[in-house]
């Protein structure tokens, strides 16, 4: 239950597991800032497949990141939402700021500017 | 009222804490006939209720969160207390976005989550005494 960045380039994808709620937020939310503040970092892209619960705290994070990737001139992308999580999702209002995908494909490549 | 079943947890304000708190609550009301999406939802209202508490209660104080459930029929009522610091003004508190805390990136959808995935929620606060959250949803039967 360790969440794992794979870094391509300019590329972070965050692959999230486990339980998304504020304690593991605190945690993870760091480990992402220290990696886009090193410098190279153009875009985030969460990786949603293995979450099985999510409260606001996981709409928390995106924004925050929503926030500094713009600051930095960067973009944030996600994927692999369940129907569960997207509920959450489509209430938050969230998609109005970031893209979502079904495929993490399409999460990664399109819309690089 | 008489309740089919209750039962009450307390346990300090660590953040790791929430987890424990949801799957049990959860773990309770599976007794009941309730749907992936039912249960799932609750779990979401707990999380964000208990997450409240820890969050802003407290805030860097110790401090006990009671859960306690109890079932009526197909009516899951859900409390969620804490002895902290207490809401001064609840209104402002419930509007979705709003955040007491900006620094913490909390997104400020707390109690517009609760009031979205529960039937009911009651808010009551005393300032320097603590809050009290009680949450209600009816079971569709299946």
């Amino acid at each position: 239950m360790r969440t794992k960045l794979d870094i391509n380039g300019e590329v972070i994808i965050v692959r999230l597991d486990d339980e998304l709620d504020h304690h593991l937020v605190a945690q993870i939310r760091q480990q992402i800032d220290e990696k886009v503040l090193q410098g190279s970092v153009r875009k985030i892209v969460f990786d949603f497949t293995k979450v099985g619960f999510m409260d606001s705290s996981g709409i928390g994070i995106i924004m925050g990141r929503y926030k500094l990737m713009q600051a930095v001139g960067g973009e944030v992308t996600a994927f692999g939402f369940s129907s569960q999580l997207d509920k959450l999702i489509t209430m938050s209002g969230i998609k109005k700021i970031i893209k979502i995908y079904s495929v993490e494909k399409d999460a990664v490549e399109r819309g690089v500017k | 009222m008489e309740y089919t079943n209750e039962m009450k947890i307390q346990f300090i304000n660590k953040s790791s804490n929430e987890g424990f708190a949801r799957v049990s609550v959860a773990a309770f009301v599976s007794q009941l006939d309730v749907t992936v999406e039912d249960l799932s939802d609750i779990k979401t209202a707990v999380s964000e209720a208990v997450t409240n508490a820890i969050v802003h209660g407290y805030e860097n104080l110790k401090g006990f969160v009671t859960v306690e459930c109890k079932i009526n029929g197909d009516t899951v009522e859900i409390i969620v207390r804490d002895c902290g610091h207490g809401i001064a003004d609840i209104e402002k508190a419930r509007q979705p976005l709003y955040t007491s805390r900006p620094e913490l990136e909390r997104s400020g959808m707390g109690f517009t989550v609760m009031e979205t995935f529960m039937d009911e929620v009651t808010v009551t606060s005393a300032l320097g005494r603590g809050t009290t959250v009680i949450m209600r949803k009816t079971m569709l039967s299946m």
